[in-house]
């Protein structure tokens, strides 16, 4: 294994691009480093990019959007009053990952970088439209994170390309998202399933859905719904949730996973449609 | 392995930065955790190695002030950083948390225990007011075998009334 410190974003991309597919991007290290203990004898390049000193700001806030750095960890979201305020569901989903001092590491673009089906803060930023801008040495592409997830572990961005930005847009007024999430312990424990609603003030609902397909999952309904209507409520989930696919594995078998993720979308649309609040 | 350029990637990383104070300078292959460096280069003990996958939170360090899984530091991202280990945290004596949890009987095998004060150290840093939710929600990450868990919880609500009672007199 290597590593390597960076002076700037254009070093990484060389260095990146170098390695031929064996370099790793190394910023909060506490899914990279738990690979790279499992598997020691693979020639890993790590480049890290904390040493980069042109990066952007771990967290900007603007009247109409909030922009993630490569360095924004978990713990820094629920300081900021605005991203609580516009995003709590996305807010409730970073203080559940890991423990606090895997937390203050872990970073949202990590996150979503690691792709996991299981990713908890992917649901709420699919929800709440977050685009991913990824640099790479022709130049920056943002694209809808939707579009970013390929498949378990596997991203839209290339062995030679960095994501430097997450952007989420300021919610519209009256737009609400809330959080769910099961596991089978209470703290530090991977999402057996996860659930993020957004509704808007007309009652469009929109759902996140983790561990329960191959990538974090996107659905929203055509038409408004009553939310305050607990049976349109889950009529329009049993439909959103047909996109759910998941597998049985040591967290919970297919079934138990399809069940609860009904459960768990309806108990997100009633939560935001009640008390979540942007 | 003749390759010159390749030998050369594989040079040990040269790594400046300051334990419980005092500089320190060490030259460490590029796998090197901050724990392993710690225990093995610099003899600090105190920090223990148990699942090396942060999971346990046995090696819990501050790392410019914050709580951070040693294991999962490379000792080469530590460049330039300050670390606290439980050895710094007490280098004048027991700490009042440390007092606690002696007086409350958390201290079992003992193995967890440093990394619990540490992560307790931490809430009260942020949260010297927390409550027995809280602390344990803080605490998630610290696993203790012997399950001494309500003894632990205990002593850092102990720690924490003092704590507030202290700063109470101090604002009088």
């Amino acid at each position: 294994m290597q590593y390597r410190r960076p002076r700037n974003l254009g070093e990484a991309l060389r260095v990146l691009e170098d390695a031929n597919g064996a370099g790793r991007v190394l910023v909060g290290g506490t899914d990279l480093l738990v690979h790279v203990r499992r598997q020691p004898l693979e020639p890993l390049v790590l480049v890290d990019l904390k040493t980069a000193t042109d990066l952007p700001p771990p967290i900007e806030v603007t009247e109409d959007h909030v922009r993630f750095g490569p360095t924004a960890v978990m713990t820094a979201l629920p300081r900021h009053e605005q991203i609580s305020s516009w995003f709590p569901a996305l807010v409730d989903a970073s203080r559940v990952v890991g423990s606090v001092a895997i937390r203050n590491r872990a970073t949202v673009i990590g996150n979503i970088c690691n792709a996991s089906p299981a990713c908890d803060t992917a649901p709420a930023l699919l929800v709440h439209g977050a685009t991913v801008t990824i640099l790479g040495p022709d130049g920056s592409r943002t694209i809808p994170l939707s579009d970013f997830f390929l498949g378990p572990g596997s991203t839209a961005c290339g062995s030679g390309e960095l994501v430097v930005g997450v952007e989420l847009p300021r919610p519209p007024e009256g737009y609400r998202s809330a959080f769910e999430r099961l596991t089978r312990r209470r703290g530090v424990d991977l999402a057996t399933v996860s659930a993020v609603a957004g509704v808007s003030d007309a009652g469009e609902i929109t759902l996140g859905l983790g561990a329960v397909g191959p990538t974090p999952l996107l659905t929203a309904t055509s038409q408004p719904v009553d939310c305050t209507d607990a049976h349109a409520v889950a009529a329009a989930v049993a439909e959103l949730t047909t996109v759910a696919t998941p597998i049985s594995d040591v967290r919970a078998g297919q079934d138990y996973r399809l069940a609860m993720t009904q459960v768990l979308a309806q108990r997100a649309v009633m939560a935001a449609a009640t008390t979540g609040g942007a | 392995m003749s390759d010159p350029e390749l030998l050369s990637q594989l040079q040990p990383v040269p790594v400046s930065f300051t334990v419980n104070d005092q500089p320190v300078a060490v030259s460490v292959p590029a796998h090197r955790t901050l724990l392993d460096a710690l225990r093995d280069d610099l003899c600090l003990t105190g920090s223990k190695k148990c699942c090396a996958d942060g999971e346990c939170g046995a090696c819990t360090v501050f790392l410019d002030g914050e709580l951070v899984n040693s294991c999962l530091v490379l000792c080469a991202e530590t460049e330039g950083c300050s670390v606290t280990t439980i050895e710094g945290l007490s280098s004048e004596g027991l700490t009042d948390l440390q007092q606690e949890f002696l007086n409350t009987g958390a201290v079992q095998c003992g193995v967890c225990i440093p990394g619990q004060v540490m992560a307790a150290e931490g809430l009260l840093r942020e949260n010297p007011q927390a409550n027995a939710e809280e602390i344990r929600d803080a605490m998630a990450g610290n696993l203790c075998r012997c399950a001494g868990y309500e003894r632990i919880v205990a002593a850092i609500q102990a720690a924490a009334g003092q704590r507030v009672q202290i700063q109470g007199v101090k604002n009088q």
